[in-house]
């Protein structure tokens, strides 16, 4: 089953001077398990635009959708038994230890 | 037909653990086991050899029948899996283990585990459970169905948990039945309090190496044998000094500490098994004034290192006063931080202060504790010592 592992509220100020390491060592875990299927850190929420097409009108803002203290750092998509696997590897995210891991399965069978 | 009602009664959890670890749906294994009921009840004039085996095949295609009006993709894998699962669901063993963990993984609330619990394991509706909890029914039965669709949309196993898991998860089932208990404990319907206990039978059965499974059963039973010493007929609460102790049901009491002494030869005591002792010391006790405080100050000493709670260090002061007398008993109190709004630490309080004679201050305690407490009996019990202590004795 796949799992999408969403990093939230995680500053990179507050994460370990060789914090590459540490993600790059975790992701490196989750290949030798067999898990990963992807992952990427996202650029600030200051970068982010918004589209949206109402009445064939595309509007396009500058920031994020919600402005939210707690925002949406990056991701990781795992491919894991059950949720206790998916629990168990969002424990050992480096970035769970400063911000928060929101562990959400997959939808799957809409997407062909 | 009474034996029908009976067969499922006593089955009912054993066919749903089958079912659900065949179907991989708890709500689907439900709705069809249901639907296998029903059809006993229409067509069954004397209950068949193996009635389990007629249920759960009933069932079984029940939930191919439903699956199959319900699907949208043209071909639902499942069902050509399940078409030659006959066999292997007759053959599936006890999986009621599986089913009590599902029921009480940490990923769900609490408030759903307890529901959860309660429907799929004790096999109460969501209208009983809804009045012990009041809530509406149709408030419970949504809940219900939620946390039945997140343990299958977020992939929550069906299963006992591995061994590094597993005393963390068995906390958590544990602290899922004795809230029941608990729940049930001042009501005056003893529905919930019943369900807890055949709950914890239930598992100390199948986990007959786990001592806290039985010391939460010892625990249970210990205190469930004071039910008709607690209250007045009125509903007041009585202290445990004030009962009537040969109200106390003896064969509970006995029952419990037998549980408690196997769990005890285990020599890997917890805090279930440290309450439940102390609730024995009570027990022994023919008299108030021969209960053997420093024994049960003993134990709560072991519980707070376990268990470093403020109302547990409450507990433990209350028991110090008792044996070593109320000035050190306060002097633990007062250091307690964290119960500033807990009526019962300015009651203890005040029967601290009241002891060493300091009659204004315990006034004043109680008047604190009055303000505090939100129940009917508890204000009356809290009003009726502030009185006493008002009126100068002659």
């Amino acid at each position: 089953m796949r799992y999408m592992l969403l990093i939230y509220d995680c500053h990179r100020e507050q994460m370990p001077e060789n914090y590459r390491e540490v993600v790059n060592a975790y992701a490196e875990h989750l290949k030798e398990r067999g898990v990963f299927v992807a992952a990427d850190p996202l650029h600030l929420p200051d970068t982010a635009t918004t589209v949206r097409v109402r009445d064939d009108d595309t509007l396009i803002t500058d920031g994020p959708f919600v402005e939210t203290h707690e925002h949406l750092g990056g991701y990781f998509m795992l491919d894991c038994k059950d949720l206790d696997e998916a629990i168990e590897l969002a424990a050992l995210c480096p970035m769970a230890k400063v911000g928060t891991v929101e562990i959400r399965p997959v939808l799957e069978g809409i997407l062909r | 037909m009474d034996a029908i009602e009976r067969v499922f009664r006593e089955q009912r959890t054993r066919m749903l653990a089958a079912l659900t670890r065949v179907l991989g749906d708890m709500e689907l294994a439900e709705d069809s086991l249901q639907d296998a009921l029903a059809q006993a009840l229409r067509s069954w004039s004397e209950v068949p050899d193996d009635p389990m085996a007629w249920l759960l095949t009933v069932a079984r295609n029940r939930a191919i029948d439903r699956i199959r009006r319900a699907r949208r993709a043209p071909r639902e894998p499942a069902v050509a899996a399940w078409e030659h699962s006959e066999e292997r669901l007759l053959n599936v063993g006890d999986e009621r283990l599986s089913l009590i963990f599902t029921c009480c993984h940490p990923a769900l609330s609490l408030e759903a585990r307890v529901a959860l619990t309660l429907q799929a394991v004790a096999g109460l509706t969501a209208a009983q459970i809804g009045r012990a909890f009041l809530v509406p029914e149709s408030t419970m039965a949504q809940r219900l169905v939620r946390a039945k669709r997140k343990i299958k949309h977020a992939g929550i196993a069906f299963a006992v948990p591995a061994d590094h898991q597993l005393p963390e998860r068995l906390s958590a089932v544990l602290a899922v039945v004795y809230l029941v208990y608990t729940q049930g404990y001042t009501a005056a319907d003893h529905t919930l309090a019943d369900e807890a206990i055949r709950l914890g039978k239930l598992i100390a059965t199948l986990m007959p190496s786990e001592p806290e499974a039985h010391g939460l059963l010892a625990l249970m039973l210990l205190q469930n044998s004071r039910r008709d010493a607690r209250r007045t007929r009125s509903g007041d609460l009585v202290l445990l000094e004030d009962q009537d102790r040969s109200l106390w049901d003896a064969s509970q009491i006995a029952e419990g500490i037998g549980i408690l002494d196997r769990a005890l030869s285990r020599r890997a005591p917890g805090p279930y098994q440290l309450q439940a002792a102390i609730a024995a010391v009570h027990s022994q006790a023919a008299r108030p004034q021969d209960t053997d405080w420093l024994q049960i100050a003993a134990l709560y000493t072991e519980l707070v290192t376990r268990q470093p709670t403020p109302v547990v260090r409450l507990n433990l002061a209350v028991a110090v006063a008792m044996a070593d007398g109320p000035a050190k008993g306060l002097e633990m109190l007062d250091s307690i931080a964290g119960l500033e709004k807990f009526h019962l630490m300015h009651s203890a309080r005040a029967d601290l202060l009241r002891r060493l004679g300091s009659t204004e201050e315990a006034a004043e305690s109680y008047r604190v504790a009055l303000s505090l407490a939100t129940e009917d009996s508890d204000r009356r019990f809290l009003s009726s010592r502030l009185t006493e202590l008002e009126t100068p004795s002659s």
